[in-house]
């Protein structure tokens, strides 16, 4: 599989790709989250969609930088964003982390960019429905999930059934944490939180988190964002459960099913 | 005249008098806010009014204290109708102007009062015990000490004392009607009162069923009077503010944050970009952000002023939760009371004085920075309160105007600006697909 610059694709394939995989710091630099990449990567490929990705024309969509405060650098990326954008031609484009799926979604047009974005879950939501793929049976035979909301996903852009109904076709049990859609609870990273150390407190958030999300005992805690990914990650090392409980985004468990 | 007639006129004016003073003070408060003009969207804003702020949705995420508080409030809001007739016969000398004219309606109202009264009753006492004996973390926080927990308290009290005037005139008025039908015209029956008037007062006198009858009725007004005056500096303003403060609550999308046009353009020029705007450089260090109240809109401290201090808010806050200092409902509160102080200062001393405090002498750095841009306590807020604009404004104000904030942030502002990314990274961003064709 070759993942395809908008450059590279429009020579050798001579047309504008179907749809930009915006991929965001954590997909490219993360190597947790890279693997997320590789999966929605596959899925697209598997869905026979022509994606192309902007390589190191991408910057970050400057989203930490707005939430602590440096309006600045916030400006400084978005702004050089809108250009390459512009530059490109691009009008659509599907993300894997929320927070950037946020920040082109809600905050771009205030700056004069408007794009039709989609999040992964909603799309590999349509392609299930269209059947441009499917999910093979087995993989998740008694295992049990329990579903993570993120913030930038769940609360702030109201996306709750697109990840849940592709769980729902895993045969897996679908568990919900008892803080779950508009009432779920934080994983401690945004707000450039993830970028620092906590204030002292009693407990990290990540732990409040995991410990809630253990109660109903499961083998995989599937998440839509891969700051969550990494914190849930590190809360399970926290309770020492990282060899039990898996943390999955929703796109690898696609590519585990199928055995892509 | 009669001398009950000149003191409550005398009564009636010195207390709209004081209403009006300490109800412009409020409005000149908020008003210390920036100007934003949030005009549009007027029937999404309607729609608002009516589902969260009188229908009370919000609320209904919790459901015990959702009928309690529903309860308390529709007795209040079926009151008033009383309140007109209170009013009139004040001014007028008249006793139950309506009784007589509005035929069987007027039981109905006077019922419907009456019973709502009652359960209001059950409901404040059942308010009373949650918020002292029932260890509710919500009511138990720090900002909640002092002050706070006393002004709940009283305000439940009232409404007990005041309730226990209605039950008192109109059962003492059900015996008088019959003693005295010349001057107790007939209101039909009362189911309640009638039933308090036949159980406790007959046997009384005519003379102490008509002290007991007055006696009621001056209590209650002056229990309503005394709410209005004690309403502007007590959490109760939120059953006037929360109307207004829904109709102007943010209809953006909860993730957006607002953006700064002047910084926006200030970018631009750097990028050699066209600009919207001549840009305004008249050679001063601008500030951005909040660090007073006169740098945050007048909508924010309109939220400030409506708060209920319930705590919602704070009781979702994953910072708050896990024993970090930062609770948006302190932010809110703290908001108030400064803009309280400003606006005493201004009115002791002028508008141009200076008392060298601001925002963060009541905020601190450890708050503000430890808040995860969750919205979780947007979404809790029963009355559409946005504690997260407050706390991005002083961020704001940290971070760009005096260069402060968590010092590791700053490798990230770094890698950000040099290289565009959150992370120091030696290699480049497109790398991993490279790792991708490799293998
Ligand atoms: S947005 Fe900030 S203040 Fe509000 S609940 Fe989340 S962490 Fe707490
Ligand atoms: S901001 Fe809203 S939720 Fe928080 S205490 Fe005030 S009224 Fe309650």
């Amino acid at each position: 599989m070759k993942i395809y610059t908008i450059e590279e694709f429009k020579s050798s394939q001579g047309k504008d790709p179907e749809i930009v995989f915006w991929v965001g710091c954590a997909g490219s630099f993360d190597s947790r989250a890279q693997k997320i990449t590789l999966a929605l990567a596959k899925i697209l490929h598997h869905a026979k969609i022509g994606f192309a990705v902007l390589g190191n024309d991408e910057t970050c969509t400057g989203d930490p930088a707005r939430r602590s405060g440096n309006e600045f650098v916030f400006q400084l990326l978005a702004l050089q964003n809108i250009e390459t954008f512009k530059m490109h031609n691009i009008k659509k484009m599907v993300t894997a982390c929320p927070h950037c799926f946020n920040t082109l979604k809600n905050e771009y047009p205030a700056l004069g960019g408007n794009y039709d974005i989609v999040h992964h879950t909603q799309l590999i939501q349509s392609l299930i429905q269209e059947k441009r793929i499917s999910i093979e049976g087995g993989a998740f035979n008694g295992k049990k999930i329990a579903y993570h909301d993120s913030c930038y996903l769940g609360r702030m852009n109201g996306v709750y059934e697109a990840p849940r109904n592709i769980l729902n076709q895993l045969d897996a049990e679908i568990s919900e944490p008892r803080r779950n859609r508009n009432n779920g609870l934080c994983c401690g990273a945004g707000g450039a939180q993830m970028f620092k150390e906590e204030e002292p407190g009693d407990k990290k958030v990540n732990v409040e988190r995991v410990e809630e999300l253990l109660e109903s005992s499961p083998d995989i805690i599937a998440v839509n964002c891969p700051f969550c990914t990494l914190m849930m990650d590190d809360g399970l090392k926290n309770k020492e459960q990282d060899e039990n409980v898996k943390v999955y985004d929703i796109s690898e468990l696609i590519i585990q099913a199928n055995n892509w | 005249m009669a001398i009950q007639q000149i003191a409550f006129i005398l009564l009636f004016a010195l207390v709209s008098y004081l209403a009006y003073k300490s109800y412009s003070k409020i409005y000149k408060t908020i008003m210390l806010g920036k100007t934003i003009d949030l005009k549009a969207d007027r029937p999404q804003r309607l729609k608002n009014v009516l589902l969260v702020a009188f229908g009370q949705k919000k609320m209904f995420k919790r459901l015990i204290p959702a009928f309690l508080h529903l309860s308390i409030y529709i007795a209040f809001l079926f009151t008033q109708v009383e309140l007109i007739e209170i009013i009139i016969d004040g001014i007028t000398g008249t006793h139950r102007i309506f009784a007589d004219k509005i035929g069987l309606l007027y039981p109905l109202i006077i019922n419907t009062i009456e019973f709502l009264s009652l359960f209001a009753f059950v409901s404040t006492i059942i308010f009373l015990w949650r918020r002292n004996l029932l260890k509710i973390p919500r009511f138990q926080s720090s900002e909640m000490n002092g002050w706070p927990k006393l002004d709940a308290n009283y305000i439940l009290l009232g409404e007990l004392i005041l309730i226990i005037g209605i039950f008192s005139f109109n059962s003492a008025d059900t015996l008088l009607q019959s003693l005295d039908s010349s001057h107790y015209p007939d209101t039909g029956t009362l189911l309640i009162s009638g039933w308090i008037g036949e159980q406790f007062l007959s046997g009384m006198s005519v003379s102490s069923l008509y002290i007991l009858e007055r006696f009621g009725w001056w209590l209650h007004l002056c229990v309503v009077f005394g709410f209005l005056l004690y309403l502007p500096i007590s959490k109760h303003l939120h059953i006037m503010l929360a109307f207004p403060n829904v109709y102007f609550a943010r209809l953006k999308p909860s993730g957006e944050i607002d953006n700064m046009p002047v910084i926006t353009n200030e970018v631009k020029s750097m990028m050699g970009l066209e600009t919207n705007t001549e840009s305004d450089d008249n050679g001063e260090i601008p500030e951005f952000g909040a660090n007073d109240i006169g740098d945050l809109y007048w909508k924010n401290i309109l939220d400030a002023f409506s708060c209920t201090e319930c705590g919602r808010c704070t009781s979702v806050c994953p910072a708050n939760m896990t024993g970090k200092k930062l609770s948006p409902r302190k932010i809110m509160m703290d908001i108030r009371d400064r803009a309280t102080e400003v606006q005493e200062g201004i009115i002791k001393n002028g508008t141009d004085h200076d008392d060298g405090k601001s925002l963060f002498d009541y905020i601190s750095e450890e708050e503000i920075f430890a808040c995860t841009s969750c919205n979780a306590c947007v979404e809790a807020c029963p009355i559409m309160i946005n504690p997260l604009e407050p706390i991005i404004e002083l961020r704001r104000y940290k971070l760009l105007t005096e260069s402060k904030g968590p010092s590791e942030w700053m490798p990230m502002f770094n890698a950000l600006e040099n290289n565009g990314a959150v992370w120091q990274m030696p290699g480049q961003r497109f790398d991993w697909a490279k790792e991708l064709s490799d293998n």
